[in-house]
């Protein structure tokens, strides 16, 4: 509250600067043996290729795939599929958040909505969307549309469903809060219902990433002329592996990347839990 | 000194509770008639399941009533209204906002500008002894710091009377003392009309100028005790004889009850 005089404030920050440089050198401790560990598996898979245990024709080695992902980097030739399949997410992720949040929301707040959606709802979330993809190709053709509709179908469920249950789990305690205060349903809904919602739309955010990323995959190993999965398909048919790690690795980069952009929106709303301090 | 209009008048105030699940129905409040004056500090004392909780929603209009009738300075309650404000038992503060943002909640709801809002907190802020920590998080203060939040929170809107419901209930045994004497001292310098609910009595005696006693099931008053104790009251009049006296006299008003629901269990 204010300083006290008994206090050694020298002694105190002393003891403040070494907690913070024990905290630091065991954060390099453990950047270095995550570093250690993928050296020590690149290493082995590089031996077992290189001392002929098992064929190249398998599993690649490090080292051609290295070689083969700067080729194709250099030559230009992934660029435009790596634009295809990102558009593809791009739009399908987007025209999901655009749904399934106030969709979401809407059912979530109002009894008679989630009444006459959740047949819908709960049947499409159970109905396994490759199943659908044959008639989605004869729908939307084998262009980008139809990729977009499948990252749709995977991100929009996770991100619904999420809203919903943040809407039905509200802290009762606030809204009555609220409501002694004379609140508003409107103003209830932006004060209380939309600041408690965050953490589930992040976590519905990223459920839907990974199913939309699969969703890419997945529709463009099926029927595509462009596209990462395309590449894969192209590459695993003509026994090109160390293309095909390379394909794959940039879809596995797309999820990361996703995944840090989505981390660390959730520590900017999130900044009062104590767990993100 | 109990001059004028009163501040709240309830009339007959009876509240029944019908439970849809065991198909039951509850009486919790029956004809509950009293007056609480301008700057009065009136405590409700009952042993658990008397309905003080209930009488209190009732007065902040968040439930209604099915008899008789309920007046804020002359004027029917018809729902939650700015004359009203309530110190609720659980902090309830919005986890996201900080001790600023909290204190000036039910002034934005009322359609104050932030700007102007958090211009009057500060002055309440200050007044709770919040004063340096406006920028906090509810989960950086203790339990006892969150409720002088919640009674900063309500004391900002400037209700013509203060609902008070086991504020001090969830704190520890020490910090609990604390706050009824810091209420105590924040209510010598705000002057607020005050409904105080409590379950123990010590608590009732040490804060009111009257102690209005209920039965339980239905809630009925049993009798209304004058608390002739001199203010500024000290912690240390809580080992005074004639505290005693009143904390002997009222036990005894609720002894049986609160022993029948002990074998009720």
């Amino acid at each position: 509250m204010s300083p006290v005089a008994s206090i050694n404030t020298a002694a105190v920050a002393q003891f403040e600067q070494q907690a913070r440089r024990r905290r630091r050198t065991l954060r390099n401790v453990d950047a270095g043996l995550a570093l250690l560990a993928i050296l020590v598996f690149l290493g082995l898979w590089e031996w077992v290729t290189a001392s002929g245990y098992i064929k190249p024709l398998f599993i690649s080695s490090p080292s051609r795939i290295a070689v083969a992902g700067s080729r194709m980097l250099y030559s230009g030739e992934i660029w435009p599929h790596l634009r295809v399949s990102l558009s593809e997410f791009g739009l399908g992720f987007g025209l999901a958040i655009a749904v399934g949040v106030p969709v979401g929301i809407l059912v979530g707040w109002y009894r008679w909505a989630f009444a006459a959606t959740n047949p819908f709802i709960s049947g499409l979330n159970a109905t396994p969307r490759e199943a659908l993809l044959p008639l989605i190709v004869i729908w939307l053709g084998i262009a980008i549309w139809s990729k977009v509709a499948l990252v749709f179908l995977g991100a929009v469920f996770p991100i619904l469903f999420n809203m919903m249950t943040a809407m039905h789990t509200l802290d009762q305690s606030l809204l009555q809060v609220a409501r002694s205060f004379g609140a508003k349903d409107r103003q209830i809904f932006r004060t209380i219902a939309l600041p408690s919602s965050v953490p589930f739309l992040i976590s519905g955010l990223r459920i839907g990433a990974g199913r939309g990323l699969v969703g890419i995959v997945l529709g463009e190993l099926y029927a595509a002329n462009a596209g990462i999965g395309y590449l894969i398909a192209v590459f695993g048919s003509t026994f090109q592996t160390d293309k095909l790690f390379v394909a794959v690795m940039f879809i596995t980069s797309m999820g990361i990347g996703l995944d840090l952009i989505l981390r660390r929106m959730e520590r900017r709303f999130e900044a009062w839990r104590p767990s993100h301090r | 000194m109990r001059g004028g209009l009163p501040k709240l008048q309830a009339r007959d105030v009876s509240v029944m509770y019908f439970n849809d699940r065991t198909g039951t129905r509850t009486h919790a409040l029956q004809d509950i008639t009293l007056d609480i004056y301008d700057e009065e500090f009136v405590a409700i004392v009952g042993p658990s399941g008397c309905g003080k909780t209930t009488f209190l929603a009732a007065v902040d209009g968040l439930i209604p009533i099915q008899g008789g009738e309920i007046r804020i300075s002359g004027v029917p309650i018809t729902g939650p209204g700015r004359d009203r404000a309530v110190v609720f038992q659980q902090a309830s503060l919005l986890p996201w906002r900080t001790v600023v943002g909290n204190v000036i909640y039910g002034l934005q709801l009322q359609g104050m500008r932030t700007g102007e809002a958090e211009g009057i907190a500060g002055r309440y802020i200050a007044l709770v002894g919040l004063g340096g920590f406006e920028k906090h998080f509810p989960s950086e203060l203790s339990g006892g710091m969150q409720q002088r939040v919640n009674l900063a929170r309500a004391l900002v809107c400037d209700p013509e009377i203060l609902l008070l419901d086991e504020p001090f209930a969830s704190l520890d045994a020490q910090t609990r003392e604390l706050m009824q004497a810091e209420l105590l001292r924040i209510w010598r310098e705000t002057r607020k009309t005050s409904l105080f609910i409590t379950h123990q009595i010590n608590e009732a005696v040490y804060l009111a100028d009257r102690v209005i006693v209920f039965s339980s099931r239905p809630g009925r008053v049993r009798a209304v005790i004058e608390i002739a104790l001199p203010r500024p009251r000290d912690l240390s009049i809580k080992r005074d004889p004639a505290f005693h006296a009143y904390e002997d006299q009222i036990w005894r008003l609720i002894e049986d009850e609160v022993k029948s629901n002990v074998a009720r269990g």
